[in-house]
Parts: structure tokens; C-alpha cells; sequence
């Protein structure tokens, strides 16, 4: 059945026990007589991005007006296809802890860096006579030895005070800077959390051990990945039809939704205050009370993205490095002659 | 992954260095790590095997410094 009611067709319907109207119906000869037919004119009028707040780690944005296949390769595209800096290779000179070389090795892995992946190229990996260089490969070096405290106090248990370097910390990292890399990165390698424990250690155990970072995307490995999560969901909407509920109905009432959805205004009359911070669990349709009073929905082009970096880029770059890599996908399919 | 594999020492037989005629080479000396205390023990031949700092009677033999590449997958 086609729907003719405008304000309904953006409307992802919620039933008790159903979802409904989950597909897009903005394309051509869907409705007849109407000019659905993608125009940039219309998109830029139509299209519109809200920064809800943007931090160094995460970040909330409104992206409205575009498909779901859209927003949803933007997700994936930030998750797998971003490149960032993270360790591939380990050369371990010495390991007495008690964490085995192969499990370092991981930890170390997923140790996320903050370097700007701009300013190096790709490590080809399939050519086995090609050497690492500057441009391709970032070295740090990590090296700790336990030893014992002879200064401390007897009957002293902690052993942070018992011992020197009882726990190495990811601050121990050192990048060492090959060719010009002390000129790209002036402010060298540094790690966005500097308090991840690696290892712990006891006196005469010690690590020294050499990394080689390259870069690489989360198709990969998920360290790659600079992200730590990017997701969307869809915007909630609520409808209350009819007259407006009033005394207890209305407490009810906003006694369905979370904190700050639904108030109450001086006339006793609940009133929808933000659909945004409805988490749709769908209560107020188990009360048969509101049989027929509400209508839940999502609003199908309007994605709220929640973005939070891992700490190699800001969540804005990330977001703008998908859309350069969306973009540079289309350049690579429009080479080819689709016509034929 | 080159893992360092077992080397046979070439000259194999039961009869000392010189009685097969070859020239005295002295032994180098190995260090050992004591368990209990983790102190390098230089120990000869003849030694007892024994802490000169605590007297413990466990040593370990050092790990080798060769080096081990991995992935960090």
C-alpha cells in the first residue's frame, strides 16, 4: 500500500511486537506523479549535520537527509578502512618475565599510538626484499629491568615499593626517530594512554625488546582500527493522538520513558520534552491504557552517530577520513565504464 | 620465525681436551641467576652450586640474547 501522508513516509513505525515501513521509499516511480529522482539541489537543501559535542576522545553528530546505506558505510568505513600507526613487528632481544614472548608481542600490538598516519606511507609487506625506511616504519624501543629496593622499609608487601620497575607501563615506550622522523614528528611518537600495563616484573626479570610500527586499517587487525566504537541509531519519535493525557495518566505516562522525555506542563498535560533521550524500550506499549494514544516511530534519515576515538585522531578527523575514503572509492568505480 | 635449534657440539667424545691433543682452552665461565634472590652468580666448574649473595641452592641459566621476531597479532 503507498502511503500518500508526507510526514509519515520518514517514519520507521514501533509496534509492541513488530518494527514496520523499515524501507526507504525515496526513489524514483515509487509514488506516482512524484519526481523522486536524486538532485543535488534537493540534497543540499535537505542535508544537514549537528555537532552535539565533540571532544578529543569521542564525539556525538546528527547526520540528516542521507540514506542508510549512506550513514552505514561511513560506520564501517571509520571502523575498517582509517588507517592509523599501530606495532606489527617485535624483535624481543630479551624476555625473562613471565608474560611469553608471543603474548607481549600481542599486548604490545594493541597499544594505541598517537601519530599522525599522514605523514607516512605503506609498509608492502608481500615483497620479502623490501626493506623498512623512514617514510614506512616507525621504531620504538622498549626496555625494563626489575631490581629489588633495598631501601625499603621491612615488612613492606606492595611491590610497587618493594622493587624497581615492578610494573612496566606503556610510558616506558621510547620512540627512536630513523632519517627525517624527528623532523616530521617534532613532538615524537607518544601513546594516547601512557598507563596501560604491559608487564609486571620481579628482580632479575627484564624486558628489552625493539618494535616496528607501520601502518595499517581494521580490515586487518582490530588495532588498526581507530576507533573504539563509531555506531549510529535512528532518532526516536513520539506522537500522543488525540486530546492530551492529563492527572495520573500523565505521571503514568512519563513514568514509561526514560529521565527528561516526557513532562508535565502547568495544565497537568504530558507533553513530549525530548524524543532524542527515549531509549525506544517500547513500556508504554504494554499499558492498554495508551492503546491507540502513541505512536513511537524512528525518523529513517536522521542518524545519531556516537563516535570515540581510540586516541590516534580526534573523532571529527576520523569522520572526515571516511568521507575522503568514500569519495576516493567513488573516483576508483566511475573510472570504469558502467554502461556497457 | 628463527627460533635458535639445538647445535650438537662438533667434537664429541669422552676423553678430555687434552688428551686428544688439542691445546687447554679455558672455560668460560657461565653466569647464572640465583632463584631466590636474582643475583648473577659467576659459576666455574668446580663450584658448588650455591648463592655467593644468599646462599640459595637453585640457579637459573640466563636466557639467551639472541633475538626473536614476532608479530603483534
Amino acid at each position: 500500500m503507498v502511503d500518500y501522508n508526507r510526514s509519515q513516509r520518514n517514519l520507521v513505525g514501533i509496534e509492541h511486537d513488530r518494527v514496520t515501513n523499515v524501507s526507504n521509499t525515496d526513489f524514483p516511480g515509487y509514488y506516482p506523479g512524484e519526481d523522486h529522482a536524486w538532485n543535488l539541489e534537493k540534497f543540499k537543501e535537505n542535508f544537514k549535520i549537528q555537532i552535539s559535542y565533540l571532544s578529543d576522545l569521542s564525539s556525538s553528530f546528527d547526520l540528516v537527509g542521507v540514506d542508510a546505506s549512506i550513514a552505514n558505510a561511513f560506520r564501517r568505513i571509520m571502523i575498517a578502512e582509517v588507517p592509523t600507526l599501530a606495532i606489527e613487528y617485535v624483535y624481543i632481544e630479551n624476555n625473562t618475565s613471565i608474560i611469553q614472548d608471543e603474548v607481549l608481542a600481542h599486548r604490545l600490538g594493541l597499544i594505541p599510538l598517537k601519530a599522525n598516519p599522514d605523514y607516512l606511507r605503506w609498509f608492502k609487506k608481500d615483497d620479502p626484499d623490501i626493506e623498512p625506511t623512514d617514510y614506512d616504519t616507525v621504531v620504538l624501543h622498549l626496555s625494563a629491568k626489575c631490581t629489588a629496593n633495598p631501601s625499603a622499609a621491612p615488612g613492606t608487601t606492595d611491590p610497587k615499593v618493594l622493587y624497581n620497575n615492578a610494573n612496566v607501563y606503556a610510558s616506558a615506550i621510547q620512540f627512536e626517530p630513523q632519517g627525517r622522523q624527528a623532523e616530521w614528528f617534532p613532538d615524537g611518537i607518544t601513546l594516547a594512554n601512557p598507563d596501560i600495563l604491559i608487564a609486571k616484573l620481579r628482580p632479575g626479570q627484564e624486558i628489552d625488546l625493539t618494535m616496528h610500527c607501520i601502518l595499517g586499517i581494521g580490515q586487518d587487525h582490530a588495532k588498526f582500527s581507530p576507533v573504539a566504537t563509531a555506531s549510529y541509531r535512528l532518532l526516536p519519535t513520539i506522537d500522543i493522538i488525540g486530546p492530551p493525557l492529563t492527572g495520573d495518566l500523565a505521571q503514568k505516562f512519563k513514568n514509561c520513558f526514560p529521565k527528561g522525555v516526557i513532562e508535565i506542563n502547568s495544565n497537568g498535560e504530558a507533553y513530549v520534552k525530548d524524543a532524542r533521550k527515549d531509549t525506544v524500550s517500547r513500556e508504554v506499549l504494554r499499558h492498554p491504557e495508551f492503546d491507540g494514544r502513541i505512536k513511537l516511530g524512528r525518523q529513517r534519515d536522521h542518524f545519531i552517530f556516537t563516535v570515540e576515538s581510540t586516541g590516534a585522531m580526534t573523532p571529527d578527523e576520523i569522520f572526515i577520513k571516511s568521507v575522503q575514503l568514500l569519495k576516493k572509492k567513488c573516483q576508483i568505480l566511475r573510472k570504469f565504464n558502467l554502461r556497457t | 620465525m628463527n627460533r635458535e635449534s639445538f647445535v650438537p657440539p662438533a667434537s664429541q667424545s669422552s676423553s678430555s681436551a687434552a688428551a686428544a691433543g688439542r691445546a687447554f682452552q679455558p672455560v668460560q665461565a657461565i653466569t647464572y641467576l640465583c632463584a631466590s634472590c636474582a643475583a648473577p652468580n659467576t659459576l666455574n666448574r668446580s663450584d658448588p652450586v650455591r648463592c655467593k649473595e644468599c646462599g640459595h641452592r637453585v640457579l637459573y641459566k640466563q636466557r639467551t640474547r639472541r633475538m626473536v621476531q614476532f608479530e603483534a597479532r
